[in-house]
């Protein structure tokens, strides 16, 4: 996909996000637009994985270890073809499969559940390692917050990876700078995120804009041809990207928009389209 | 049974994922910095390539465990009770049993039994805590026969499975033929004044304290439960019925463990008169093992003790 593909394709991602918060009148936005553009890279662009190889062992694995933000993964997921879009519809609604936080129990597609925070990495990590054993090809990538650094669990798993030499994982950190009790340098700094992984010895690279697909791109390509050590990709990220309201506000980490803040919110959805050249 | 062979159930553990490796090569072994203590040393010894050392990072340990289950490996992770089910209880609960992932749990060092690292290492907790987790198998064997057998059932069970081991020697008394069924008690000796259904170590020290009962002339039946979950109902039931007085006997906290499981069968399907033996809601201590058995009132002689009391009383 070119890169104007991919900006459309993203804000249709930011769309299905808006409209499951706002359908479940629950849930997490924030974190799922700023990781919007990482999402679609990750499932238009870089992963091999799809609704036509679940189950195949040869598959890319991703797992979202900030699970809150799964209606950006659910909604990615959807325009994947995984399930049909009006399902979005359903999250965190009695009986869906788009549970509030993604159970794989639920959803096949899933590679892993998730939702409470540092547990995702370590799993990555089980499954990188398996490719290891198994000297198959598959690629591991998860996706963490920057919050979640403050999870002691994360840095056993990156010692563990940076020890183990899982070059076949992808550590992805959306870096919005906000968690919910606010600035995360407020709340309890996890900065310098970069010369902490570089500590436990995973190749870093920093993305100064993590919705910028050249970038991204360059990135995870410099990941793939990284041997002998993990990569950590640190983007640096608007929370609550593309709607208007919602950049750059810790209140909006999980909280669903009412009637009237839906409409402006598809309002700035659709001009962004519209500066595009049209939808998806 | 002072004349018996004795074995520690975590050596019995070291030799069946040992064995196991060889006919199993989905079976990958996880430790956390103790492969000389859980015994897992064996299987890391012979099969390097699918052993591997998570350091002291039992949480991690728990997850890297689920992600190899999502990729069809067989992982067996291992360490102290205290570390597998209380440290890393909520990684074992959200990574492990929400997705009902093919993961063995393998928890030594169990009970008071650890002797003399003290409380802060004897997990009289484990049982309680994890058959709380939806679909988690929880077992704890009584012997190196039973051991064996459990270890092996449990690689070839599809789903969480606790296993609980101990550090302390123990007799071995099973025959080496039983047959060993997940979910199924034994009836390892009949009587008909009392039953004693025990678990794990207490398995040898009830059946002592049946042969000094007898002397007394009470009648004790003696179960074993080495599956607390899914717990046998109909063993539990039918015994209960017979003798009308039930004891329980763990090396864990009356609390919640085989205790509080027995006791919900029977409240709900034959309500008997029941008598809890194990640690009494309080921390454990330095010691050695079989100081800490007798000054608990886990050894034949502290069971037999307050079996007769409960049946004269």
């Amino acid at each position: 996909m070119d890169n104007l593909e991919l900006k459309r394709k993203a804000n249709a991602v930011r769309k299905g996000i808006v409209t499951a918060v706002y359908s479940a009148q629950a849930g997490h936005p924030g974190g799922s637009l700023s990781a919007a553009d990482i999402y679609t890279y990750l499932f238009f662009e870089e992963m091999h994985t799809g609704p036509d190889r679940i189950g195949d062992p040869d598959r890319d694995r991703f797992v979202l270890s900030k699970g809150h933000t799964c209606p950006g993964l659910y909604s990615v997921m959807a325009e994947k073809g995984y399930f049909p879009a009006e399902e979005l519809k359903t999250f965190r609604h009695l009986g869906a499969r788009l549970q509030g936080h993604p159970c794989m129990q639920y959803l096949p597609g899933l590679d892993m559940s998730s939702g409470s925070l540092g547990q995702g990495i370590s799993a990555a990590c089980g499954m990188a390692l398996s490719a290891k054993i198994d000297h198959r090809d598959f690629r591991v990538y998860t996706l963490l917050g920057d919050g979640e650094l403050e999870e002691g669990q994360v840095w056993e798993a990156a010692m563990f990876a940076g020890a183990k030499k899982l070059d076949n994982l992808v550590v992805i950190v959306d870096n919005n700078n906000l968690q919910i009790d606010g600035d995360i340098t407020q709340v309890n700094n996890p900065y310098p995120i970069d010369k902490k992984f570089e500590a436990f010895n995973f190749h870093v690279i920093n993305v100064a804009d993590g919705h910028d697909f050249d970038q991204l791109r360059a990135a995870f390509r410099e990941a793939k041809q990284t041997k002998g050590m993990p990569t950590a990709i640190l983007c640096k990220t608007i929370k609550g990207k593309g709607v208007s309201y919602m950049e750059n506000q810790a209140g909006w980490h999980g909280k669903a928009p009412n009637d009237e803040q839906y409409r402006t919110a598809m309002e700035d959805l659709d001009r962004i389209d519209a500066e595009l050249g049209g939808a998806n | 049974m002072a004349d018996v062979k004795k074995i520690a159930t975590r050596e019995s553990y070291g030799h069946a994922l040992e064995e196991l490796g060889a006919v199993k090569p989905e079976i990958v072994v996880l430790d956390a910095d103790l492969k000389a203590s859980t015994r897992t040393s064996y299987f890391a010894a012979k099969y390097p390539d699918r052993f591997f050392d998570c350091g002291i990072a039992e949480s991690d340990m728990m997850g890297i465990a689920a992600g190899l289950a999502t990729t069809g490996k067989i992982p067996f992770a291992s360490t102290f009770a205290m570390f597998a089910a209380g440290r890393a209880y909520e990684q074992v609960r959200n990574s492990i049993g929400y997705p009902h992932l093919n993961v063995k749990i393998g928890a030594t060092h169990a009970g008071i039994t650890v002797g003399e690292d003290g409380a802060s290492h004897q997990c009289n907790e484990d049982i309680a805590l994890m058959r709380t987790i939806p679909g988690m198998v929880v077992m704890s064997p009584s012997d190196d026969i039973e051991a064996r057998k459990c270890v092996k059932a449990a690689a070839e069970y599809v789903g969480p499975v606790y296993m609980r081991f101990g550090r302390y020697a123990v007799p071995v008394f099973n025959d080496p033929d039983m047959k060993f069924e997940i979910g199924k008690g034994q009836l390892v000796r009949e009587g008909r004044d009392v039953t004693i259904i025990a678990t794990g170590i207490e398995v040898a020290s009830a059946l002592d304290a049946a042969a000094e009962l007898a002397g007394q002339g009470i009648e004790a039946e003696v179960i074993n439960i080495c599956t607390i979950k899914p717990i046998d109902r109909e063993i539990i039931t039918a015994s209960a019925r017979k003798t009308g007085r039930v004891v329980t006997a763990e090396e864990h906290t009356v609390i919640g463990g085989l205790g509080g499981a027995v006791a919900e069968v029977l409240g709900e399907e034959q309500p008997t008169r029941m008598l809890r033996i194990g640690i009494n809601d309080r921390f454990g201590e330095s010691g050695k093992a079989g100081e800490l058995v007798a000054k608990y009132g886990l050894d034949g002689a502290g069971i037999a003790a307050k079996v007769s009391a409960f049946v004269k009383g």
